[in-house]
């Protein structure tokens, strides 16, 4: 058989996937050509590559083709396979590209099959560090490579590495953090169900270089498919001496096994963690002492996130000085974002650090969804900061983003525009927090549950001044006195915020006005007789049957039945569904 | 020991001393709602939060080891104001109910917030929807007062090692609660109190029996009696205005004529029995039946609860024998009632007790109606006894020392430190050398058995032989005994151990759940002091040789272990799971 090509094939469109239904259809025109034993068709999940309708990759020749449509599809195949005319004009190419590091396999290979992820390269840095490498020198690649701890917090990797590797107890364990729960994140999870093996393979070295023996997964049990392939690749890896006594001959032992989290949002802050896997309530420790020095079960363990155990197989490949190449002066190699929100292209896409923030959102994810203005980013999740338009060229670095009240977090991002409401967004987050509180300490507890009081008083249209003079004294007692970071940073969307919206704030409380109409209480929804033109499109689309009446005498909104869900603002044509 | 700054002063500390600990050394004190001596520190309350120079982020002093040329900051404005923050939150959880509330003057809570003047309420009210818990009888939970300090479940899992109370819910509902949502009285709960001597406000106190006491008083047909345990005499002063440990018996027997009891009665008297019928029991397993050892001591109700309800393994080994304020109990309404030609149905016993585990114990079994009544009728804790003499308008300090009554008032020093750790057990030796021997003990204080470590063994030679002791305080310690106890016993080996004692509260009696607030080793260490100087000063320190015992026995009950002493002052024990749901 002579040498197949091998096509990834995705719709990108971001209504629908009928991925599978043009891979039928690519397969079949194929056998019409007969071509089909010259070629293999894969669908791929994701391709970093989103709204550009059909895209084809080729791997073999590595160009990817985009905006391909059933009817090009002979074409193309005849152009690709028998070098038959040209499809010059599907070619890609982004013009600022995203940065595949961690999620360079996620999407190309199969998983499950561990033989996919050797063929890129995959345990060869295993192989590397446990024949040609110390444990010191790992680290010292790891210094090198300047990374930092992709969970949010931002420590060097190394640092916390040696701190255990310098342990006197030599009982020590690794911890992967896969206990993603940022609302609108799925970046570990991505990898865990897309690269698997870079994940283990991270395990084993951060083992091998602490002196570890024992790894735990500490995956979210709403992770069914995470956790499914992750066992399965635990099983690959016993099966081909990668884990378990006397790993490719080298005397070292490890053992890999996963702990499933039951959904608490606090169990991935570390100690918290480290807590749940003991079998215990999941509640914060005070620190010091800190985990490398004595976590589980008093052992010095670490515990790094899932996105930082993806690359460190990489930087062992290619060398420290490779990823330090790659970054900001103190923000090194890539990062992964999860973008959601008011923008076109949402979805998963790895990016340099020193990007910045525009350049993400109007660049790779195609600015905002419906053309309307951009109003904010948000960054770092419910314990992030809302970060204006006019900070838009902030770059994309722990540093950067601390600067202008963010923070980096575990990577999600996402993009508001004027509809939203600057009061009713850090309500929304901070609400996640007050439900995510463990309880254990009485600033976050107390405080969380105060300070959103106040915020839903006000977005009731019943906030007084001293509400916001009040919102500022919480917040600090919580920064400052809270036990973890969960406290310690809930009150970061609020405060900025206020801190760049003060007029949104400043109208709520005054003019109990919300301009976005999403503090529903305040809002009223009234027809405009002169404008309307009793076509009943707000009638029939009414959720409620909240408007009534007749051609001859017009149609009202009954504000008592009113949900205020703003549908009949949407649909009207004429512009007369006023919103006050 | 390294060297550090607070607040300018230089301090110098051993390693791996706290900052609050350290503040402590140069007078600063930094306030704090959780951390408590006993109890390995929390970190939850976010109070006692300090500056260090070149440290980002605010530490909490109570677990933050203070660390070589630290230079810490413990109060300036902004720290206060956090603080004050932080203290008005708590407040706004917590219903303003000072004036009505047992700890009233004793509630950290109000001290603090007294102590940062805060005089208004900033956030509104947050009215929490939680069960009240009276289920005991012993212990009152009211959750809405609980300010989530965590005292209490530390105390219950780490020092008791009871497991019956545990956080339940999260963020703003989290609460302290036995799992499962179930009543107190259907959990392992074995009702020692000392949550209740922990907790920093009214959430957890001792059920309150005085109404009923009062009333008691006041119904002409009674004819009331109280007696008084050891560790109360030395206790109850930290309320009264007197320094730790001063031994008040007399004043206290004063008191009670002036509260209206008929008859002032002391349960050391019943202590004296108790030593006699347990050191029977123990001499004749000991040379007879060592089969049967080790003999383990059940003047503890909380501990008798526990191994109830967590050792069935040791039940044979248990003394039958009572404890103390029940014998008097059981003998006030028999023997006193005939002598004095009472009718025992009028007579109403009060014992006023440390423990709150004692107001359980009255109707534990059958057996604690020996009289064909309810031996002892009510149990007040110190605590309790101490608001009864402030009501009555009694100018204590003035008081003038009085004597008990005769019959069953009179006691020795064996019987005074039952109150501590190790007390029984060295009673116990005294009179049962005496009963192997027929001689005085050259040394009759037993310095192995005294001290406040958590595990106390000691070899006692005694006519040739070595009678193995062990004494454990503070139910999580007593597992370590008994693991050693059943070990040997699956290996049919020697027992490690031929006499255990064991009281569930740190310190024994003294530091036990229905004691005044704010004990810490150094109290206790004062009021065991007070009883170990009260066995001293006694003439008679053996139990056996109180004459009003040998006149009891003479009289009425005949042989220790004889009939009516089974009847009497022994009882069974049962076992059932730990929870009752």
């Amino acid at each position: 058989m002579s040498k197949q090509t091998i096509f990834l094939l995705r719709d990108t469109s971001l209504t629908q996937d009928n991925t599978r239904d043009f891979q039928i259809l690519f397969l079949k025109i194929a056998r019409d050509l007969g071509v089909e034993d010259s070629i293999q068709a894969v669908r791929a999940s994701d391709l970093g590559i989103y709204d550009k309708g059909y895209v084809v990759k080729d791997l073999n020749n590595k160009i990817t083709y985009a905006n391909i449509q059933e009817t090009d599809i002979e074409k193309f195949l005849k152009a690709t396979i028998k070098g038959e005319g040209s499809v010059d004009e599907f070619k890609y190419t982004a013009d600022k590209c995203q940065l595949r590091i961690v999620l360079r396999n996620c999407g190309l290979i199969d998983p499950e099959n561990i033989e996919e992820y050797m063929a890129q390269q995959g345990y060869c840095a295993l192989a590397k560090a446990l024949t040609e490498m110390t444990p010191e020198t790992v680290i010292d690649e790891m210094k090198k490579s300047g990374l930092r701890g992709r969970g949010g917090a931002g420590f060097p990797t190394w640092m916390k590495w040696s701190f255990a590797r310098n342990s006197l107890d030599e009982t020590r364990f690794v911890v992967c953090n896969a206990d993603e729960g940022d609302p609108g994140a799925y970046m570990d999870r991505s990898i865990l169900e897309g690269d698997p093996h870079a994940v283990v393979e991270g395990m084993i070295l951060a083992g091998f270089a602490i002196g570890a023996q024992r790894g735990f997964f500490y995956i979210r049990a709403e992770y069914p498919l995470a956790i499914k392939r992750i066992e399965t690749a635990i099983e690959q890896a016993y099966e081909r001496g990668l884990l378990g006594n006397d790993i490719l001959g080298s005397g070292f032992n490890f053992d890999l096994e996963i702990r499933l989290g039951a959904g608490a949002f606090v169990c991935g802050e570390e100690t918290a963690l480290i807590e749940s896997i003991e079998g215990k309530r999941g509640t914060p420790r005070p620190r010091p002492p800190f985990p490398a020095d004595k976590g589980l079960w008093n052992h010095p363990t670490i515990i790094n996130n899932v996105e930082t155990l993806a690359t460190v197989a990489q930087i062992i490949n290619r060398g420290g000085e490779w990823l330090a190449a790659i970054g900001t002066e103190k923000s090194k190699g890539t990062k992964v974002f999860a973008i959601t929100g008011k923008v076109k292209n949402s979805g998963l896409v790895e990016i340099p650090m020193g990007m910045t923030l525009g350049e993400v959102v109007f660049g790779i994810a195609g600015g905002v969804l419906g053309g309307r203005k951009l109003m904010a980013v948000q960054t770092g999740g419910p314990s992030g900061g809302v970060i204006p338009l006019k900070l838009i060229d902030t770059k994309v670095s722990y540093e950067h983003l601390a600067e202008v009240g963010s923070i980096m977090g575990s990577g999600g991002l996402i993009v508001m525009d004027e509809d939203d409401c600057m009061v009713d967004i850090p309500r929304f987050y901070l609400r996640f927090c007050v439900e995510e509180s463990c309880g254990k300490c009485a600033p976050c507890r107390i405080g969380g549950f105060q300070m959103l009081k106040i915020l839903d008083r006000i977005a009731e249209g019943k906030g007084v001044e001293a509400d916001l003079q009040q919102l500022q004294r919480i917040a600090k007692g919580m920064q400052k006195a809270s036990l973890c970071a969960l406290g310690q940073t809930a009150p970061n969307p609020v405060l900025s915020t206020m801190k760049y919206f003060p007029e949104e704030y400043r109208q709520h409380v005054e003019d109990k006005k919300c301009r976005a109409g999403k503090c529903t209480k305040m809002v009223q929804y009234t027809i405009d007789q002169t404008h309307c033109k009793k076509c009943k499109l707000c009638v029939v689309n009414c959720p409620v049957g909240a408007i009534s009446g007749s051609r001859e005498a017009g149609y009202v909104v009954d504000q008592v039945k009113c949900i205020k869900c703003g549908t009949c603002y949407e649909v009207c044509k004429f512009k007369a569904i006023v919103r006050k | 020991m390294i060297t550090a700054r607070i607040n300018g002063i230089t301090v110098k500390v051993p390693v791996g001393t706290t900052i609050l600990e350290a503040a402590k050394r140069v007078q600063i004190k930094i306030p704090t709602l959780c951390a408590h001596p006993d109890l390995p520190a929390r970190a939850s309350c976010g109070i006692c939060i300090v500056k260090a120079k070149g440290i980002n982020k605010m530490l909490r002093a109570c677990c933050t080891p203070i660390e070589k040329d630290m230079d810490i900051i413990t109060h300036d404005a902004e720290i206060v104001e956090i603080r004050r923050t932080v203290i008005e939150l708590i407040l706004s959880k917590h219903p303003n109910e000072c004036l009505t509330c047992t700890r009233n003057h004793t509630c950290e809570l109000q001290q603090l917030a007294a102590d940062f003047g805060i005089l208004r309420e900033s956030f509104p009210q947050i009215e929490p929807k939680v069960p009240y818990d009276d289920s005991t009888g012993a212990i009152a939970v009211d959750r809405r007062k609980c300010i989530l300090c965590g005292r209490c479940v530390d105390v219950c899992q780490v020092m008791q090692n009871v497991w019956a109370l545990s956080f339940l819910d999260r963020g703003i509902d989290a609460r302290v609660a036995p799992a499962g949502e179930i009543t107190l009285e259907e959990s392992p709960c074995i009702r020692c109190g000392q949550c209740s001597a922990h907790c920093p406000t009214g959430a957890i106190v001792e059920h309150d029996d005085t109404p009923k006491v009062w009333a008691a008083l006041q119904n002409p047909e009674l004819h009331c009696v109280v007696q008084i345990a050891p560790a109360v005499r030395v206790a109850i002063g930290d309320i009264l205005g007197y320094p730790p440990g001063t031994n008040l018996t007399r004043k206290l027997y004063a008191a009670f004529r002036r509260l209206g009891f008929d008859s002032v009665f002391d349960t050391n008297f019943g202590a004296d029995v108790t030593i006699v019928e347990e050191g029977t029991e123990f001499v004749h397993r000991f040379t007879k039946a060592p089969e049967q050892l080790p003999l383990i001591t059940s003047c503890c109700p909380a501990w008798v609860d526990f191994m109830e309800k967590y050792h069935h393994d040791v039940v044979p080994h248990f003394s039958s024998c009572k404890s103390p304020h029940q014998i008097v109990g059981a003998l006030a309404k028999t023997f006193y009632a005939k002598k004095r030609r009472h009718d025992p149905e009028n007579i109403f016993v009060v014992s006023i007790m440390p423990c709150t585990a004692k107001k359980y114990e009255i109707t534990r079994s059958k057996e604690m109606y020996a009289s064909g009544y309810k031996d002892v009728d009510i149990v007040i804790t110190t605590r309790e006894l101490a608001r009864m003499i402030k009501q009555s308008g009694i100018d204590f300090n003035s008081l003038v020392d009085e004597d008990a009554d005769s019959i069953l008032g009179e006691y020795t020093g064996a019987a005074t430190i039952f109150g501590v750790t190790g007390g029984v057990m060295e009673a116990a030796l005294r009179t049962a050398y005496y009963a192997i021997t027929g001689g005085k003990l050259a040394n009759i204080e037993f310095e192995n058995v005294r001290g406040f470590d958590g595990v106390k063994e000691g070899a006692i030679p005694i006519h040739g032989k070595t009678v193995k002791v062990a004494v454990a305080h503070g139910i999580g310690n007593v597992e370590y005994v008994l693991n050693r106890v059943v070990e040997a016993k699956r290996k049919g080996e020697e027992p490690p151990y031929h006499f255990i004692e064991v009281m569930a509260c740190p310190g024994g009696c003294i530091g036990g759940g229905g004691q005044p607030y704010g004990v810490t080793n150094q109290i206790r260490a004062a009021r065991a002091a007070g009883l170990y100087s009260d066995d001293r000063d006694c003439a008679i320190r053996y139990s056996h040789e109180n004459p009003s015992l040998k006149a009891l026995y003479d009289e009425y009950i005949g042989k220790p272990l004889g009939e009516r002493a089974h009847h009497l002052f022994h009882t069974g024990y049962t076992t059932y799971s730990e929870y009752k749901r």
